[in-house]
């Protein structure tokens, strides 16, 4: 008994398994569903997609650890969820060294820039997307057409929206095709049902809370679905909005990214709002026919300032209160 | 179900102890009663060393109004009076006694059980603090303060927390179980001290089904509401237990009083009774003894001033993985460097734990992930004031709501990063604390 060394610590003396690594590797599970349906619609080229960005991004993350002498971190599962997204960002016909920049701009021009895991400013997969999609539109906006053998590609529906008009859009897909994925898009854009069965995962891990996307896809339905009723010969539904694009897989795996979102509730309820707006904006206005990860991008810009915004309120009811006592 | 308002969490329960019935542990060896078992000025000895003492003579004598009584837990001879490791984590002023094996009771101590109802309030109130008795839930405030609040606070609540919210102890949940009426009369005669005006309650989380089973028999006759509460901690806190039970939130600078209510737990109600009713003082308590690493988990009635050694020898030895061992739960518990430790009044458990994570403990980046802000019962940023006590900004800290946080430790058993966000928290109030008093000195 006297041998027993007795060691002090700070309480609490139990904690929870969760950890950095169980959280995201429960995201990067969460994306399974979606990841596996585009193998299945878009065939061995994006099976290449996943495994290239997937490996570009852990082995960039290597790298920045490297140079930067800190502990090594490239297996702690966020490099690995960048790497999925990215992929299901992206057409399957992309070329692979197109995917490797991406990967760079994400973790190195994106995270590590910024001091790496939990400092950066923008979602780094979200950033890699818009890189590319500027830098070579033609390549970024050509989709594959899903069980087609020899990558015959073609507009979005949402592209055939912006160019052609709802009429042609309307006719290129039916609302089911867009929820089951079997249409024209990027590889994890496409079935909202993939999506949603990795969100329920992360809903009942408790990983993300509904606040975010609610208020997103909410907004989205609420302004697509005014303008709808205004003049639905010009207009889309809003059930097309929901099932096009990338606003499912943003709103659940991309607007909930815990490093660039708010963390107050109510601050959280202001940035899926304007996440909303700025989607329905652009897609309804924009040069663009995809609004999703500008809008995201620019919220995840005014995220530090809705934390702001919410600790001087509560810092300004602190004070009032202890001059009133 | 009943429950507070924001936050909380579940960790594992692991009561393991909860149907084993309370063992009587014989007295040890030797005892060391510390005089700094309760909030305030520690106690004045009142013994010198070499005198004899009999059980319940009083040996620390309260120093001022928020101080308590210490008395000596068995008869023999004062060997020392001298520092030595408190549960608190520093030394403390203690008072050595030699058991001399007959454990005889002072004149006037320990008297056949007699009627509160012919006492008057008064009476009841010197009783009480004649008994040195203190809230034995954790904080160690002097009970005879807290039940005689300002006349200008009317108190129309009176709730005994029998919530026992962290995981593995036991003893509250015992003493409900096995002595129900000794716990409603201490209820009923702090009731007595309010002219019946307040209306009192006893509040249970949900995974104690017998306890509420047998107070429910015996006190719901009586006009006590037992409230069966939702299994999450930190409901036995006060200001969640308050908040659950009647739904009002005791705002920062606030004490319970300000609300009308009055928290009491169910040791201290148990020892209420034995101190009005049959003078009896504040000698021994039930505590929890548990853990994954000692051979026999027990509820055990340990006198005060026990050394834990002695507890440990009692219940069959410790693993030699045992690299913590823990006063109170492993929430809020601390863990001590020395095992000849003595129980104190507030010690309401000792665990034995084989902490895995000692080794490799590292607090990793903050993800952001929210989790702090979610759990955070008092609805505060775990995670800031964590950053800010880092940055030692201790004027900015204040404003974020510091003085609010009760430390019950939530938002660090969340934290997937690690941090150890409650003890820069702690680490913060300590400083702030030194600081005003520098100030106002």
């Amino acid at each position: 008994m006297d041998s027993v060394n007795l060691k002090v610590s700070y309480a609490p003396f139990i904690r929870s398994k969760d950890s950095i690594e169980s959280v995201m590797y429960n995201v990067a599970l969460a994306l399974a569903p979606a990841t596996v349906l585009s193998i299945y619609l878009f065939g061995m080229p994006a099976l290449i997609v996943n495994v290239v960005c997937i490996l570009s991004c852990i082995a960039f993350e290597w790298l920045m650890d490297t140079v930067r002498k800190k502990p090594n971190s490239c297996l702690d599962g966020s490099a690995l969820v960048t790497g999925l997204l990215i992929a299901l960002n992206v057409p399957a016909n992309l070329p692979i060294w197109m995917l490797v920049v991406g990967s760079f701009i994400a973790i190195v021009g994106t995270k590590h820039v910024f001091g790496g895991l939990g400092y950066n400013v923008f979602n780094p997969a979200l950033v890699a997307r818009v890189f590319l999609l500027i830098s070579f539109p033609a390549a970024m906006t050509s989709w594959p057409v899903p069980f087609s053998v020899d990558m015959e590609t073609a507009a979005s529906p949402l592209g055939i929206l912006k160019t052609d008009g709802l009429e042609a859009a309307m006719s290129s897909f039916s609302l089911m095709d867009g929820f089951y994925g079997t249409m024209n898009g990027s590889l994890g854009e496409t079935s909202t049902l993939a999506l949603l069965a990795g969100a329920a995962w992360l809903f009942y891990k408790r990983y993300i809370t509904i606040t975010i996307p609610l208020t997103m896809i909410g907004s989205v339905f609420l302004f697509t679905g005014l303008f709808y009723l205004l003049d639905p010969t010009t207009y889309a539904s809003p059930m097309f909005h929901m099932v096009t694009g990338g606003l499912m897989l943003g709103a659940f795996f991309m607007a909930t990214d815990m490093v660039t979102s708010p963390l107050s509730v109510r601050g959280q309820i202001v940035f899926g709002l304007g996440c909303g707006l700025l989607t329905a904006i652009i897609r309804l206005w924009g040069g663009y026919p995809e609004g999703v990860s500008f809008a995201i991008l620019i919220m995840n810009g005014f995220v530090p300032l809705i934390d702001r915004w919410d600790l001087n309120d509560r810092k300004a009811k602190n004070q009032k209160k202890s001059e009133t006592t | 179900m009943k429950t507070f308002n924001s936050g909380g969490v579940h960790p594992p329960e692991n009561k393991l102890t909860e149907d084993i019935s309370i063992e009587v542990m014989p007295v040890p060896s030797e005892v060391a009663i510390s005089l700094n078992q309760h909030l305030g000025k520690p106690a004045k000895p009142v013994v010198k060393v070499g005198s004899e003492v009999k059980k319940g003579q009083l040996i620390g004598e309260a120093d001022g109004f928020i101080s308590a009584n210490v008395h000596a837990s068995t008869s023999g001879k004062v060997k020392a009076v001298k520092p030595h490791p408190h549960p608190g984590g520093q030394y403390a002023m203690t008072v050595f006694i030699t058991p001399d094996g007959k454990d005889e009771w002072a004149e006037g101590c320990n008297t056949a059980p007699a009627d509160w109802k012919k006492l008057s309030k008064k009476e009841i109130i010197e009783k009480i603090r004649d008994a040195g008795i203190v809230g034995m839930g954790g904080a160690g405030f002097p009970t005879n303060v807290k039940l005689s609040p300002p006349p200008d606070k009317s108190i129309d609540t009176i709730i005994l927390n029998g919530a026992e919210c962290e995981p593995f102890l036991t003893a509250d949940h015992r003493l409900m179980v096995e002595t129900p009426d000794l716990v409603v009369q201490g209820l009923e005669i702090i009731s007595s001290l309010f002219e019946g005006k307040a209306k009192a309650y006893i509040g249970i989380e949900s995974n104690k089904p017998d306890a509420i089973a047998a107070l429910k028999k015996l006190a719901e006759p009586k006009g006590i509401g037992v409230v069966s509460l939702k299994t999450k901690y930190p409901q036995g806190a006060e200001k969640q237990l308050i908040n659950a039970i009647t739904g009002r939130t005791i705002e920062e600078g606030e004490l319970p009083f300000d609300k009308g209510c009055l928290v009491q737990n169910i040791g201290t109600a148990v020892a209420v009774y034995e101190a009005v009713c049959m003078n009896k003082p504040l000698i021994e308590r039930v505590l929890t003894v548990s853990g994954m690493e000692i051979a026999e988990r027990k509820n055990i009635m340990a006198r005060i001033g026990t050394p834990f050694r002695e507890i440990v020898a009692y219940c069959g030895d410790m693993t030699a993985k045992t690299n913590q061992v823990i006063a109170g739960g492993p929430m809020m518990g601390k863990a001590l460097f020395s095992l000849d430790t003595p129980v104190v009044k507030t010690t309401s458990g000792i665990l034995f734990l084989n902490n895995s994570r000692l080794n490799k403990s590292r607090e990793r980046t903050c993800i952001r992930c929210s989790k702090c802000v979610e759990v955070c019962p008092q609805g505060l940023g775990p995670w800031l004031l964590a950053n800010v006590a880092q940055l030692k900004e201790f004027d900015e800290i204040q404003l974020y709501g510091l003085a609010n946080c009760t430390e019950c430790g939530s938002c660090t058993y969340v934290c997937p990063s690690k941090r150890e966000l409650v003890h820069w928290i702690k680490y913060a109030k300590a400083l702030v604390n030194n600081r005003q008093k520098r100030k106002s000195a």
